[in-house]
């Protein structure tokens, strides 16, 4: 029995018919067609599909789709701004080789933005503690770590 | 997974009828242990009742000695919570330590004391800081609440509203992280209650358990040496492919005499 | 030249496009009308299939085709099929059973594909897979690598009476054997080189479309790159015209070698879009690609080495078991030999070598190449061994390395099982890695930590790398009529930022700007007729090289043209920065490639165009080497160990992209702290395996390690004209014995001799434990 569920993506008001079991992940890449968020394990393990919910990180693996009725969901694909100009987290990401293959790559970047949103200036030990629910198979995370205390301090400096 | 019915209930009473009345139903809190579950078709409820549209189950306030903790209250908030910071900072430490950033968005105290998961952070938490687990029938010490591995005293039709933390004189709670999960292969929890203490261990046995004989020792004595040389059996213990159920007895006295160190 | 040339560290084309959701991987690709597959998959280790019954799985909703192994048999698909050829020194040939896409009879580890369900959506195919009822007849399984060549084992092919695939040997034991007996000083090193799961974070998956009209397949699948797929999925298993069936990998999420390898579920999509006329796509779960992905490493090792009182080693015996799984997968059975053989004894000069190599079959998933590919083995056995030498001598670690590394005089220089060693400066990239990390004023750090109840150790390890294998490798070059440069290449960027360095190379050596030059792979109908893929650190070389064959052969014949408009002779014509000159005229190449479309504007008799298509062929592979150095501390109340500071010094030649080498090492490095200290393979006595997912299996964090320090060494190749060797793999050579090394340094002198990887904090615990009550005893 199909449930209609609505939300915003990006900004943008979406609905949608789905089975209660849906998980938001499969509702973001397979109903909505947006497939930056990625999924790469079924255990809640390697944070591929972190997307913003209400303005802070979730697994958009671990959670249904019906849960997100009414929220604001923020994907990767709704990070940079309206000309393309990148996030100044995506741009760090650039400037520091923090991505490699690419696929842990959205859910690094999402999981990136909320810690220097809620952690602002946090040391390289406090981020690299942060990233434990994201795993990374490429980096050895070494440019990912130094692109979210980059961007941490941009984005920290652009709100005062 | 398998597909559910899925139901938003609309307060405490409408979820405890459904609880009852429904075939095989369960109730979903942040869901962070129940959907990993459902996805890998290890269980099959007939459906889910989802708690997150019940306001009051929601928030910490401190009332009188004790941290109030509403049952829907994801860990993120307790471990961001000044207030809780300021009356029982160990208990912010705790919930600023089950696993990860984004899991501690959705998961929620309710969720993981319902559960009894053997290497939760929560029970310890719990039984460690003589808390009360509130439902929506009754109020029950944490002493009696978990019962053994995902057993609790939860009763049919019974749901947990929040959870009560006594607050202590001081306490401190110190965790081994499973290496690749991030849940506690060990954790415990040490707290000293005017001349009272309780040392509470999760993670090591099949559920959440105290150690008299710790405190006993550090009712006499609040020092790290009072319990340096206390060991643990083993026996009861478990062990998995990283850590034997040898070391988990040896690392909890490690820990908790670390848990007293960190205070005095 | 300029800033977007060799050695810049430029930005990488790919970023932007997979840092805003742009990537394409094989799961973000959706095909019309495409309907969806789950595999039905072994829960035992060793079991005869006695029935499969589909028909309640068949009655399902939206059902469309269920398929076991039979359906394959009766539509005559092909075998998986393994090319070695090795042979027991009796003659008799290695044994080499037949692996059915889905089997049959008899099903071999736990994961296998039994059955396939093809349904209408991914949650339908699911549900029916779980109403297929196969009846097994169980058996005894074997699982370990220490146990399966012991008498009474359980047979993986009992038909072959015995577990062993060969016993393939190198050198003359007994003459070894007196060697040893008589030298000075005689150590011995008994390791465990832990079974790994390679984990690329993209989950394995596949597309498929086969248009019946043209009779043509389509196969979308993350890969290291695709014609060596194309070939066997066409030739071997589908019957197909190669020209029928095409590969497309867009993005692919991590490879690390196991990509590279044709997979059941693989055929099996490819195989029921052509049968049902609808395309069919399955995304694996990561629970699934736990126990079906290629597993690697599992080798266990005894060596020994003889040593005079000086500290040179001149003799070395070096005993191999090697779990090869329950069949031979593609290159599975070689590494010990063709990866890690040819290279030992790896830096050190050591005349007179024993090798012996017994690969066993198991009632697991097969192992096959990861990162290193045998290589990290071997420097793994040799380092130890250095380590083990220097002890039993009271030598330094250092020093003992310094008397036996080969030295650049002695190049070029053969190694026993035939590679020609052609360049490498040693004893100074060791120097640099021992400054760099203040290796000599070690003991002070070691004294305080000491203070602090910390035991804290510095290791060393030396290592050496055969890179860029099968040297062989096309690339073309097409000019857009915009004064664009497309490159379509064989190699495949999975993450190595090929389409960044080749611009470079371009830019370098054409002149054409960065932005202007685009790299179209990962599609075997475009991609050059000859080509290989990525993987052993070839494509800095192949590609590379590739690049620049075709820009010397514009470059030949944009001089000819250029001297026909400018009316002179093509030997006065000279090219520099993307302009072809003589005397005051000029001509830039945009202009001699538009000309070039133009007859009334080219030299008589020349064919149009200035695209040119190039096969670059090597006989040598190159010799990346490196030194790294660890520090590290160990609580010995708990066993927690921790990294504190880490220094790579490479030799990987001439760095086309430091920014991208760099990014080579710190993830090279990072997966060999993996194997090192949290990642183990376990399967239990009945060949399940315990480590099934990423709650029991240990992944490594950003946590488990400071900022590496990451310096080069550049020493260039003498094997290919760009002087590059291969930077891929270096890293998972050096971290393991770096580690080991130096826990073996913090632990030494309170006892403890020996500690196999990983170092899980209760075996270091244990370790110190045991060493004490020894102690105390």
């Amino acid at each position: 029995m199909d449930i209609e569920v609505k939300m915003t993506v990006n900004g943008k008001a979406v609905s949608g018919k789905v089975e209660a079991r849906t998980l938001l992940v499969q509702f973001i890449r397979e109903h909505l067609r947006m497939t930056g968020t990625h999924v790469g394990c079924d255990t809640t393990q390697c944070g591929c599909c972190v997307v913003h919910v209400d303005g802070v990180a979730m697994k958009s693996c671990t959670m249904l789709a019906v849960q997100a009725e009414g929220k604001a969901i923020t994907t990767i694909e709704g990070l940079a701004g309206p000309d393309g100009e990148l996030h100044p987290m995506q741009q760090a990401f650039r400037d520091h080789h923090g991505l490699q293959c690419g696929f842990c790559t959205p859910g690094m970047v999402m999981m990136g933005v909320d810690i220097a949103n809620r952690l602002p200036g946090a040391d390289e030990k406090t981020v690299r503690h942060q990233l434990e629910g994201n795993i990374c198979r490429c980096t050895g995370y070494q440019g990912i770590v130094e692109a979210i205390m980059d961007a941490s301090a941009v984005m920290n400096a652009a709100r005062s | 997974m398998h597909n559910f019915n899925y139901h938003r209930a609309a307060d405490v009473a409408d979820a405890s009828g459904k609880l009852t009345s429904l075939e095989d139903p369960k109730i979903l809190a942040g869901g962070m242990t129940l959907l990993p579950t459902l996805k890998n078709r290890l269980a099959a409820p007939s459906d889910l009742i989802d708690l997150a549209a019940i306001a009051d189950l929601k928030g910490v306030s401190v009332e009188g000695d004790e941290v109030v903790v509403r049952a829907m209250t994801p860990h993120a908030v307790v471990a961001a919570s000044a207030e809780v910071q300021k009356a029982l900072p160990a208990l912010a430490q705790l919930a600023g330590n089950i696993g990860d950033p984004a899991v501690r968005h959705r998961g929620t105290i309710g969720g993981s004391v319902a559960n009894s998961d053997p290497a939760a952070d929560y029970p310890a938490g719990c039984v460690g800081l003589d808390a009360t687990i509130v439902t929506n029938k009754r109020k029950i010490a944490a002493d009696d609440f978990f019962l053994g591995l995902f057993e609790t005293a939860l009763e049919e039709g019974e749901v947990i509203t929040s959870v009560r933390f006594k607050i202590p004189t001081r306490a401190h709670y110190m965790k081994f992280r499973h290496p690749a999960s991030g849940y506690a292969v060990v954790g415990v929890m040490v707290a000293q209650y005017g001349s009272k203490a309780r040392v509470a261990v999760t993670g090591a046995g099949p559920c959440v358990f105290r150690l008299s004989e710790m405190e006993a020792a550090l009712e006499k004595s609040f020092a790290p040496s009072s319990i340096a040389n206390i060991k643990v059996s083993a026996e009861q213990l478990m062990g998995d492919i990283h850590c034997s159920a040898e070391y988990r007895a040896h690392l909890i006295t490690v820990y908790a005499r670390r848990a007293v160190e960190a205070m005095v | 030249m300029g800033e977007f040339g060799i050695g810049q560290p430029v930005r990488r084309k790919e970023d932007v496009r997979l840092l805003t959701g742009g990537g394409e991987f094989t799961d973000d690709i959706n095909l019309e009308a495409q309907v969806y597959a789950a595999f039905v998959r072994s829960p035992h280790a060793n079991a005869k299939i006695s029935a499969i019954d589909t028909l309640a799985a068949r009655s399902m909703d939206g059902v469309i085709a269920v398929y076991t192994g039979q359906d394959l048999v009766d539509a005559g698909v092909g075998l998986l099929i393994n090319d070695a050829n090795y042979t027991n020194r009796n003659g008799k040939p290695m044994h080499k059973p037949t692996r059915q896409v889905m089997p049959v009879a008899q099903t071999r580890f736990v994961g296998e594909v039994l059955a396939m369900v093809v349904a209408e959506t991914p949650a339908q195919a699911r549900d029916a897979a779980e109403a297929v009822e196969i009846d097994y007849d169980v058996l005894p399984a074997i699982a370990s690598t220490a146990h399966a060549l012991d008498e009474g084992a359980p047979l993986v092919w009992p038909e072959h009476g015995e577990n062993l695939v060969v016993h393939w040997e190198y050198g003359d034991k007994d003459d070894v054997e007196a060697k040893l007996a008589a030298a000075h000083t005689r150590v011995r090193v008994d390791l465990v080189n832990n079974r790994l799961i390679v984990s690329p974070m993209e989950p394995r998956s596949a597309s498929a479309e086969y248009d019946a009209a043209s009779g043509s397949l389509t196969v979308y699948t993350p890969s290291q790159g695709g014609r060596r797929l194309q070939m066997m999925l066409a030739r071997g298993l589908l019957k197909m015209a190669p020209e029928k069936v095409r590969i497309i990998s867009r993005d692919t999420g991590g490879g690390f070698g196991i990509r590279s390898k044709m997979y059941p579920e693989t055929v099996m999509v490819a195989f029921a879009a052509r049968a049902l006329g609808r395309p069919v796509k399955w995304r694996g779960d990561r629970s699934e690609t736990f126990v079906s992905d290629y597993h690697g490493r599992d080798q266990i090792n005894v060596a020994e080495m003889g040593l005079d009182a000086s500290g040179r080693a001149s003799v070395l015996k070096v005993e191999t078991l090697l779990n090869v799984g329950a069949y031979l997968s593609e290159n599975g059975v070689r590494l010990p030999m063709e990866g890690g053989g040819r290279i030992i004894p790896c830096m050190y000069d050591i005349p007179d070598f024993y090798f012996s190599v017994k690969p066993m079959f198991t009632n697991t998933i097969c192992t096959d190449t990861y990162r290193g590919a045998g290589r990290p083995e071997a420097n793994f056995i040799m380092e130890r061994l250095m380590d083990a030498g220097a002890k039993a001598l009271g030598m330094s670690r250092e020093d003992i390395r310094r008397r036996n590394f080969i030295t650049e005089a002695q190049m070029p220089y053969k190694t026993h099982l035939g590679f020609t060693l052609d360049s490498g400066d040693f004893d100074g990239t060791m120097q640099m890695a021992l400054d760099a990390a203040d290796w000599t004023g070690f003991e002070a750090r070691r004294a305080e930590s000491a203070s602090r109840g910390k035991l804290r150790g510095v290791g060393l390890a030396t290592f050496i790398e055969g890179a860029g294998s099968r040297p062989v490798e096309g690339m073309r070059m097409r000019f857009e009529e915009n004064g664009d440069v497309t490159l379509f290449a064989g190699t495949y960027s999975h993450g190595q930022g090929h389409e960044t360095v080749y611009a470079q190379l371009v830019n370098e050596f054409l002149g054409v700007d960065f932005d202007k030059v685009h790299l179209i792979d990962g599609d075997t109908a475009t991609s050059p007729e000859t080509s290989n893929g990525t993987f052993g650190s070839r494509s800095s070389m192949v590609g590379g090289m590739g690049v620049k064959r075709a820009s010397e052969a514009v470059i030949a014949k944009g001089r000819k043209i250029a001297a026909h408009l400018l009316q002179t002779e093509a030997e006065r014509v000279v090219f520099e920065n993307g302009v072809f000159r003589a005397q005051s005229s000029s001509v830039t190449l945009a202009e001699v490639a538009t000309a070039s479309r133009d007859a009334s504007k080219m030299p008589e008799g020349m064919a149009l165009g200035l695209d040119e298509s190039v096969v670059f062929e090597n006989d040598v592979e190159n010799f990346p080497n490196g030194a790294h150095v660890c520090e590290l501390e160990i609580d010995p109340e708990t066993g927690i160990l921790e990294i504190l500071n880490y220094v790579a010094v490479d030799d990987c030649g001439v760095i086309l992209n430091p920014f991208i080498v760099h990014g080579q090492v710190y993830g090279g490095v990072m997966q060999g702290v993996g194997q090192a200290l949290t990642e183990n393979v376990v399967y239990d006595a009945s060949g399940q395996l315990l480590s099934a997912s990423y709650m029991d299996y240990g992944m490594p964090r950003a946590a488990h390690m400071p900022m590496m320090e990451a310096l080069f060494n550049v020493v260039p190749a003498k094997t290919n004209e760009l002087g590059v060797k291969g930077a891929g793999e270096a890293g998972a050579c050096g971290a393991p014995p770096a580690i080991l090394s130096a826990v073996g340094d913090a632990l030494s002198h309170i006892g403890v001799s020996h500690i196999d990887m990983p170092l899980t904090p209760e075996k270091v615990w244990r370790a110190i434990q045991e060493a004490s009550a020894v102690k105390a005893a």
